[in-house]
């Protein structure tokens, strides 16, 4: 009932979309703005929010999320596939058909060989979820332990039939969520197996990249090769070309939207600005529910906070109220003590470290903490927090650093690129205490928050991606969420039971201070028509209307 | 009558040296003499920070007060405050109440008292400046006066290290070594500095303006080896280092005092400027430069943040800019070093 509700309600948006779609919408340039790059433009390898919001125009995998606004962008439809296979041999096994006659943006057609290069590629690359999403697939193991020799026999194509078949070691219900996002491209078959850095891979998307300068920006056109097979998947966007521009602090994107110099900014809208644009600009505010926390990973492996106490010290001690003063009051975020965002399946309300414990947090307990932090013994020992130069990062490191001193520690922050440190504080050789960064989901599932953030598998040491940036490993805990992913396929009230317990065990052993979970706002020029919204990939700039 | 007796002779007082003609000639700058008093009074405001902010602001200016309370016209105001509109989004801190004593002017985000922090500020950005003019002069000074003075293959080492230096846009070099040494500071075993000392900043600066100073003192050096008392001192045997010390070095320092104030100035700029970039002071400590980066995130609606320590450092780079001319005036009449 849940697919056919949701297929309802895809078709319904479309109808409405199509309504509105009229020739004259198609055309123009929309001019996106942004304070800078985010590493490699590599699907496989880039796993920032700010550009997968690009990729989805310009990748398709076997399968995606459907571009469209409200619920029912986080439904799976087919996309190079012809349709989302039902999975066999007890949820083992995907046949996947392929689409004919879909070119890259390069005029290479998309054979079956492509998609089993791009998936072998995914561990040759050293893709972040390789070892916690892709393993799954047999043969992945070894592939992650030899990712240079890697052959994957869990994949076999046939080109007579046009299909590829992935086996996979267990049921997994979560596989066509991970093949649907980004890290799921499918590349031409001579994609090199390293990371291509600043050099653009040709996709089978609407848009393709006309010119990629890291410094500068991305010029996106229209992809020659592009038609439109399914607009679910991949709809024809509206303006020709979409110019994403690096360079203006978050400040000066929002006086250059309220200018309508761009439609729209990446950065969110500086807590100063806030009331101005809700005054202001009230009808170019969207605000949009969003699987989205930000929090501090503590490091378990090095002191201080290889001291469980030292950790629940700064636990108790954190007042998460403060912290969403910094992010622009109630309306826009939630004071949060455990993993999972509220909307997420799994989610039961829990708050052990504040003054009340209970569902929800009330006040820092400073009793407590001051007692933990006397218990560690780790009175003067030196901390540094990581944290992203820009507002809001800035500002909590520098109350983190605030707390962090008041406990006992002798705390500095180091403010460090938006470039650079995501892959900085993941990154065991740089020896990261605590830092501060967000996580908002890749697909709507406890075990994108908790498997991929907490996992053994996700831990790797010497690596840029490492996402379990504690680098928390535990087996019991792996165990129970592998059980929980089991069962989610066909049990998933049980499987959920299961993830609230893995993610309320996971809160107590303190590995990372949950700060708040937000909403998105989103703000755009007075230009700017047919904002669209995915639970998925946020902004839609193809679907957005600028003529 | 145009013999002066023995007696007259002797009471004559005696010709003023050059450093107090010096002296008569500043004293008598009114420019000069204005932007010294202003310059002096920066610093005693700097130095009565944590006077002010303990018994005025009632404050610690390095502590976050997000959640905190401040009395304005009788009445409890939250230090940040959320903001009235219809989409209830966004918190404001306090503005400034222009009056002595608590958030005079107003909070940063962090709920901080602005003026506290301005002084302390203050404070840190003039010493960073002073200190890295003092090493910038001392290394400049001596790599001048030995390549000056020695020639040859000490003169092409030391030009070759100088102009390896200049080649690099001097931003641009302070950036790099600031980006470089901020996370684990500087380590080569006797001479360690913290990533959060200022002798960092301190050093960082002082190196990269050496070839600005030592160039002009090298010049200098290499007229004053060929003078006749230079030449007579080497030519009855007078060993190098008496000759440096007694007569290289004093006619020296003339010109590192006409350089003083403008390197002071160009240090504070560039100190601001690192700071600003979050790669100078690190928080919570203050600076100028920093206090402005705090003021950018809230310079549409609390603009005294970022205008307050703007402001200070234009006057504190004119003062020095204006003493720096009175200086040279003085000092060095025929204005060698103008240009």
């Amino acid at each position: 009932m849940k697919v056919v509700a949701a297929a309802l309600l895809i078709v319904a948006c479309l109808i409405a979309g199509k309504a509105e779609a009229k020739a004259a919408d198609y055309g123009g340039t929309l001019r996106l703005i942004t304070t800078a790059g985010s590493g490699s433009f590599d699907p496989q390898i880039n796993y920032t929010e700010r550009y997968w919001e690009i990729f989805q125009a310009m990748y398709d995998g076997l399968v995606t999320f459907a571009k469209t606004s409200g619920p029912g962008s986080l439904v799976i439809v087919p996309d190079l596939a012809t349709e989302v296979p039902k999975p066999t041999d007890d949820g083992k096994t995907y046949v996947f058909h392929l689409r004919r006659g879909i070119k890259f943006s390069n005029g290479e057609p998309v054979t079956v060989q492509a998609v089993a290069h791009s998936i072998r590629r995914l561990f040759k690359v050293n893709n972040p979820n390789a070892g916690t999403w892709y393993d799954v697939i047999v043969g992945g193991r070894t592939c992650n332990a030899h990712p240079r020799h890697c052959t994957l026999p869990g994949v076999v194509i046939d080109a007579a039939s046009n299909t590829v078949t992935i086996h996979l070691r267990h049921p997994d219900s979560e596989f066509l969520d991970q093949l649907a996002v980004p890290f799921g491209a499918i590349l031409p078959a001579d994609t090199p197996d390293h990371d291509m850095g600043t050099q653009p891979i040709p996709g089978t998307g609407s848009y393709m990249v006309k010119s990629y300068d890291p410094s500068g920006g991305i010029v996106m056109v229209r992809n020659p090769h592009f038609h439109q097979w399914s607009a679910q998947a991949q709809p024809k966007g509206y303006p020709n070309e979409i110019d994403y521009k690096f360079g203006l602090s978050a400040e000066s994107q929002v006086t250059a939207v309220e200018n309508n110099q761009y439609d729209w900014m990446f950065e969110d809208v500086p807590a100063d600005r806030l009331n101005e644009i809700a005054t202001k600009y009230t009808t170019q505010v969207h605000i949009n529910p969003l699987n989205w926390f930000y929090y501090a990973p503590m490091n378990v492996n090095i002191a201080p906070f290889n001291n469980k106490d030292a950790r629940l010290a700064v636990e108790y001690a954190v007042n998460r109220e403060s912290m969403v003063k910094l992010f622009g009051g109630n309306a826009l975020a939630k004071p949060d003590c455990q993993i999972l965002p509220p909307e997420m399946p799994g989610y039961q309300p829990y708050c052990p470290y504040t003054e009340h414990p209970g569902p929800t947090w009330s006040a820092p307990n400073w009793t407590l903490a001051r007692a933990y932090m006397k218990k560690s013994g780790m009175i003067g020992q030196h901390v540094t927090v990581i944290t992203e130069v820009q507002s809001p990062f800035r500002q909590i490191g520098i109350y983190l650093q605030d707390v962090l001193n008041r406990l006992g520690f002798v705390a500095d922050v180091k403010p460090l690129s938006s470039n650079i440190e995501f892959n900085y504080i993941q990154n065991t050789n740089n020896k990261v205490q605590i830092s501060v960064t967000d996580w908002a989901q890749d697909y709507p599932a406890a075990s994108d928050f908790l498997n991929v953030l907490f996992s053994c598998n996700s831990f790797r040491k010497g690596s840029d991606n490492s996402i379990n940036i504690s680098g928390f490993c535990e087996p019991a805990i792996d165990a129970e969420m592998a059980h929980a992913e089991t069962l989610s396929l066909l049990h998933p009230n049980q499987a959920n039971a299961i993830w609230s317990h893995v993610d309320h065990q996971i809160t107590r052993r303190a590995l990372v201070v949950s700060l708040f979970s937000v909403a998105k706002l989103d703000f755009t020029a007075a230009t700017l028509k047919n904002f669209m919204f995915s639970g998925e990939y946020m902004f839609l700039p193809q679907l957005a209307v600028v003529k | 009558m145009s013999e002066v007796s023995a007696t007259e002779r002797d009471i004559a007082p005696p010709a003023p040296g050059y450093w107090a003609m010096a002296g008569r000639k500043l004293l008598r700058d009114r420019a000069a003499m204005i932007s010294l008093a202003v310059l002096v009074i920066i610093a005693l405001l700097c130095a009565a920070a944590p006077w002010y902010a303990a018994h005025i602001a009632h404050t610690n200016p390095f502590r976050s007060n997000l959640s905190g309370t401040v009395m304005r016209h009788g009445k409890p105001v939250e230090v940040l405050g959320a903001a009235n509109n219809p989409l209830h989004l966004g918190i404001e801190p306090i503005g400034p109440s222009w009056r002595l004593g608590p958030y005079m002017l107003g909070a940063d985000q962090q709920g901080r008292d602005v003026a506290a922090r301005l002084l302390y500020g203050g404070g840190n950005s003039l010493i960073i400046s002073f200190a890295a003019a003092a090493v910038c002069l001392v290394l400049a000074a001596i790599t001048g006066i030995l390549a000056g003075f020695f020639g040859g293959w000490v003169d092409r080492v030391i030009s070759w290290l100088l102009d390896a230096l200049w080649a690099f846009p001097v931003f641009l070099l302070a950036i790099s070594l600031s980006v470089v040494l901020i996370a684990h500071g500087i380590d080569l075993g006797l001479f360690r500095l913290d990533a959060s000392s200022l002798a960092l900043p301190i050093t960082i600066i002082g190196v990269i303006y050496v070839p600005y100073v030592a160039r002009p003192v090298r010049g200098l050096v290499m007229g004053l080896r060929q003078s006749d008392y230079v030449l007579a001192a080497i030519g009855i045997g007078a060993p190098a280092w008496r000759i440096l010390w007694f007569d290289i070095l004093p006619n020296v320092i003339s010109a590192l005092v006409v350089f003083a104030p403008l390197i002071i100035a160009l240090d504070l700029l560039t100190e601001a400027a690192l700071s600003f970039l979050s790669i100078g002071v690190q928080p919570p400590a203050a600076s100028w430069g920093t206090i402005i980066h705090d003021g950018e995130s809230l310079i549409y609606t609390r603009p005294m943040v970022a205008i307050a320590p703007g402001l200070a450092i234009v006057i504190t780079v004119l003062a020095l800019n204006i003493l720096g001319d009175g200086l040279r005036d003085a000092l060095d009449p025929r204005a060698k070093l103008r240009n």
